[in-house]
This record gives C-alpha cells, sequence and structure tokens, in this order.
C-alpha cells in the first residue's frame, strides 16, 4: 500500500474522532453534561499531565503483567495445540472442554484464583494466560490442519513421514494462523490484565481505576481507560509488525485468500 | 537380468468395499531409465494409480514392486511431480529442492549444493533464494521437476505435470524435459492426457481403458533419440496419434 492511499484509509475517521471529541467538549462547557459525570477532553489530558508519574507506575504494572500473561497464554496456547493436533485421541477428549471453558465468564474465575492463590501476581497470571491461549491454540489447531491437499499429497507421495509432515508443512502452514490467533489474543491481554487488577491488586491500571471510581474522580477514570485503549492497541502493532517481518513469503499483490 | 524399475502384478483396486471397480488387474513394467507414459480417459484411475504405486494406498489384490523389492502399501520408493507446481510457498526456490532431498534421506548439505548447482544449469540460479510465487507457472513446474529429477529414488511418477499451463508454456517445458531426460535419464512414469505429450516424450505408452481400467495396448515409440521437436512432421507419427485416439474412443 503506498503512503497516499494509506492518507486516504486513515482520514475519515481521523476527521470523525475530532468531531466527537469537540462535540464532546462543547456539551461539556456548554454544561449540557456535568462535569463528573462526563469530564471534558481538556481536563482529562489536564488530569493525565498531573497525575503522570502515578499513572506511569501504574501502567508500567499492567503492561508487565499484560505481557508476561500474553507470553505465557501464547507458549501454552501453541504447545496445547501442537498436542492436541500430534494425538489425535487427546484431541478428541480435550476439544469439547477448551470450548466450554470459554464460555466460563472470567470475572467468575477471578474470585476463585484468589481464593486459592492469594493476592500475589499468580492469580492475576493466571487469569491472563487463560484468556490468551485459547485464541492461540484454536488458530493453531486450524493452521495445522488446514494445510494445502497438495502439498500434503506431494509429501506423502515422496515418502514423509508423520514427523517430517509436522514439521515441514504443518507448522510452517500454522504460521499465518498463529499471527492471525496472537492479534486476537494480544487485543484481550490488556484488557484482561486490568479486570485481573480489579479483582484485587495494589498496583496497575485496574487498581487505579477502582481507586478513583471509589472518589468519584472520573476524569481520572477516563485518564486511565485512555491509556489502556493505548497499550491494547500498541501490542496489538507490536504483534502485527512482528508478522510483517517474520512472514514475508506472502505474494505482495492484495486480495485473495490472507 | 536387471530389476525392473517398476513392475506391477495384477493391480486391482475397488473402492465402496467391492462395488465399484477401478482398476482391474493392470500389469506392466518400466525399465530401468526407460519413460514409460500411461494415457487413458479421465476417471480411469490413474490418479489411483498412482496413489498405488506411491503407498498411499494399498491395492485390493495385486503387488507393486521397486527395483526389485516389494513396496505394496509402503512409502519413499518413488520421486514425484505433481500437476500443481506444489512448491511450499515459505520456502525458497533452493529450500524447496532441499526438501525433497532432505525427506529421501540425502544430508542437508549436499542437498543444498546439488540443488545450486543445477539451478544453475537451467538458469535458474538467480532465483535460488526468492520465494516460489515471483515465479512464472512454467518455472515453477521446472523447479518441480528439477526436485523430482534430484530425488534419490529410483522411479519417478509425472502426473500431468503440465496439465495447468497453457499450450505453448506447455510445448515449451516439453522440450525442455525431453533434453534435460535424454541427458540424465531417469525411469519416469508419466501420466498424461495428450497424445502428443506421450509419443514425443516416451519409449512406450500404455493405453488405459476408462473404468475399470484395463490395459487397451501397449505401444513401443518408434523414434530415436534425441528426438526432434519437429517430430510431429513424421507420418508414423500421425500414424500412431491416430491409433492411439481411436483406442481412447
Amino acid at each position: 500500500m503506498g503512503n497516499k492511499g494509506w492518507h486516504n484509509a486513515v482520514w475519515p475517521s481521523v476527521l470523525l474522532i475530532l468531531v466527537i471529541l469537540t462535540v464532546w467538549q462543547l456539551s461539556v462547557d456548554g454544561g449540557l453534561v456535568p462535569e463528573w459525570q462526563l469530564p471534558s477532553p481538556t481536563s482529562i489530558l489536564q488530569e493525565m499531565i498531573q497525575g503522570w508519574p502515578r499513572l506511569m507506575l501504574n501502567t508500567s504494572a499492567t503492561i508487565k503483567l499484560a505481557l508476561i500473561g500474553f507470553a505465557g497464554g501464547a507458549l501454552a496456547g501453541f504447545i496445547i495445540a501442537a498436542i492436541l493436533h500430534l494425538i489425535p485421541f487427546v484431541r478428541k477428549a480435550v476439544y469439547p472442554l477448551l470450548v466450554v471453558s470459554q464460555n466460563v465468564p472470567v470475572i467468575a474465575i477471578g474470585p476463585i484464583l484468589t481464593i486459592w492463590l492469594g493476592y500475589g501476581v499468580l492469580p492475576k497470571l493466571i487469569l491472563v494466560w487463560i484468556v490468551c491461549f485459547f485464541p492461540v491454540s484454536v488458530a493453531m489447531l486450524n493452521g495445522f490442519k488446514d494445510t494445502d491437499p497438495n502439498l500434503r499429497n506431494y509429501m506423502q507421495m515422496i515418502g514423509a513421514g508423520k514427523w517430517q509432515l509436522f514439521s515441514r508443512l504443518e507448522l510452517p502452514n500454522a504460521v499465518t494462523h498463529l499471527f492471525s490467533g496472537l492479534k486476537i489474543a494480544a487485543s484481550y491481554a490488556v484488557l484482561s490484565a486490568v479486570v485481573a487488577e480489579w479483582l484485587g491488586a495494589d498496583k496497575g491500571l485496574g487498581h487505579y481505576m477502582i481507586l478513583s471510581s471509589k472518589g468519584y474522580e472520573t476524569a481520572r477514570m477516563f485518564a486511565a481507560v485512555f491509556l489502556i485503549v493505548l497499550l491494547s492497541l500498541a501490542v496489538f502493532g507490536a504483534v502485527a509488525l512482528i508478522e510483517r517481518l517474520v512472514i514475508r513469503w506472502r505474494p505482495a499483490k492484495g486480495g485473495g485468500r490472507a | 537380468m536387471t530389476a525392473s524399475a517398476l513392475e506391477l502384478k495384477g493391480i486391482r483396486k475397488d473402492f465402496d468395499s467391492g462395488r465399484k471397480n477401478v482398476l482391474n488387474g493392470l500389469s506392466f513394467t518400466v525399465a530401468e531409465n526407460e519413460f514409460v507414459s500411461i494415457i487413458g480417459p479421465s476417471g480411469s484411475g490413474k490418479t489411483t494409480l498412482f496413489q498405488l504405486i506411491g503407498g498411499l494406498e494399498k491395492p485390493t489384490a495385486g503387488e507393486v514392486w521397486i527395483s526389485g523389492k516389494l513396496t505394496t502399501g509402503s512409502r519413499g520408493h518413488v520421486s514425484y511431480m505433481p500437476q500443481q507446481a506444489s512448491l511450499m510457498p515459505w520456502r525458497s526456490v533452493s529450500a524447496n529442492i532441499e526438501l525433497a532431498l532432505e525427506v529421501a534421506g540425502v544430508n542437508r548439505k549436499e542437498a543444498s549444493r546439488q540443488a545450486r548447482e543445477w539451478l544453475d544449469r537451467i538458469d535458474l540460479l538467480e532465483y535460488a533464494d526468492s520465494y516460489p510465487h515471483v515465479l512464472s507457472g512454467g518455472m515453477q513446474q521446472r523447479v518441480s521437476f528439477l526436485r523430482a529429477l534430484l530425488s534419490p529414488q529410483p522411479l519417478m511418477l509425472l502426473d500431468e505435470p503440465f496439465g495447468a499451463l497453457d499450450a505453448l508454456t506447455r510445448q515449451q517445458m516439453q522440450q525442455w524435459l525431453m533434453a534435460i531426460w535424454e541427458q540424465n535419464r531417469r525411469s519416469v512414469l508419466l501420466v498424461t492426457h495428450s497424445i502428443e505429450e506421450a509419443l514425443l516424450l516416451s519409449d512406450r505408452i500404455i493405453v488405459l481403458s476408462s473404468a475399470p481400467a484395463v490395459i487397451l495396448e501397449e505401444i513401443t515409440v518408434p523414434f530415436d533419440r534425441p528426438r526432434s521437436p519437429q517430430l510431429w512432421r513424421e507420418p508414423r507419427f500421425n500414424e500412431l496419434k491416430q491409433r492411439i485416439h481411436e483406442l481412447l474412443q
């Protein structure tokens, strides 16, 4: 995509954001909405500047939790997918449970983990792991299975064994799928880290939000929300960037199957 | 007498627990360094036949012998060139060739050396480190052929290798393949729909009937090698072409 194309794709949404911010600012300034309910963009910005050191302290705690959780979850997702794929019996037994496990609300697991493991980092990490492993393992499982039948037939004809099929065909084929799973996990990672912090923490943006809400500090909450969005986007963007660096074999032509 | 590269003994294949008979008692051989083509109407079980020779399927009855070994149902005794080039899109051209050799048990260093040496010979060395998608369809098939040619297995199976190419590229590829093969003889079994292709390339042509496939005729192609690209001008070429055409009706 050329530079010009990129600009053309981006400016409508930039314009919309500017319009929203302006309307927001004007309606708060005009007294349409009370400031304690909805602080104006400028007072949120002010709050961010004033509370910057504290915000950063909490942000770095959340980043740590989200990144370690994301990495652990992704690794677990990869290993689980490989095991399930290579041992069909295990896949048949475990896969339905895996899907069911995703319907257990994270908010519900949190307190249980806290009961079992206390208020330390571990229960929070486990929560982020649980959220992050699933999209990765499901995407990888699809990638292992969704190989080009022509390539599979070729490998079998020349006598490739099960391990060679896996390492030379299924695994590399799953790399593109791995990244789509990683991107979903990346967008969940920061969110679940914040939820984990709500459930009991002494630092982190989640913790900061709970504190601010108790003191009706709406501007602070908005500042935290803004940073959470920014963090999520950054993690997602980093994964997308790594994807572009790793996957160079895809034809440069646009369209078609990703 | 040395063993044939391939010997099929009474191959029968049924599907749907015997209700559908696809191959019915096929027996033929491919001698060492001989080029044999199989031609038959679509649906004559040629794909099934290759799956049986490659060991992906087991025949209902009969035996497959490759290089004097009974290989029925066992894999790894053939190299293969499919209709779709089937190059791994995430591997460079050279790495694709190396993969085929590695699966066949050639060590990595030797595989890499051979891949590069041969890519140079067919004027594709500049693409050795490119991904396959930058190659044209014809170039991809050259790489696919090279990959099969370099593999150490005693028999090459070519499965309609030019079927997906346009007519002009197809002709060029036939000439190209013939030139390389005539200088580097291997035992080849080719499946094709094209009578001209079979006549141009092969020493012998096996004509199959439609399902259940039986051998209608084995034709020895009488032309000397190296063969001229203008073979089609010869009256005998056209005679044979017509005869095969009639057999296939």
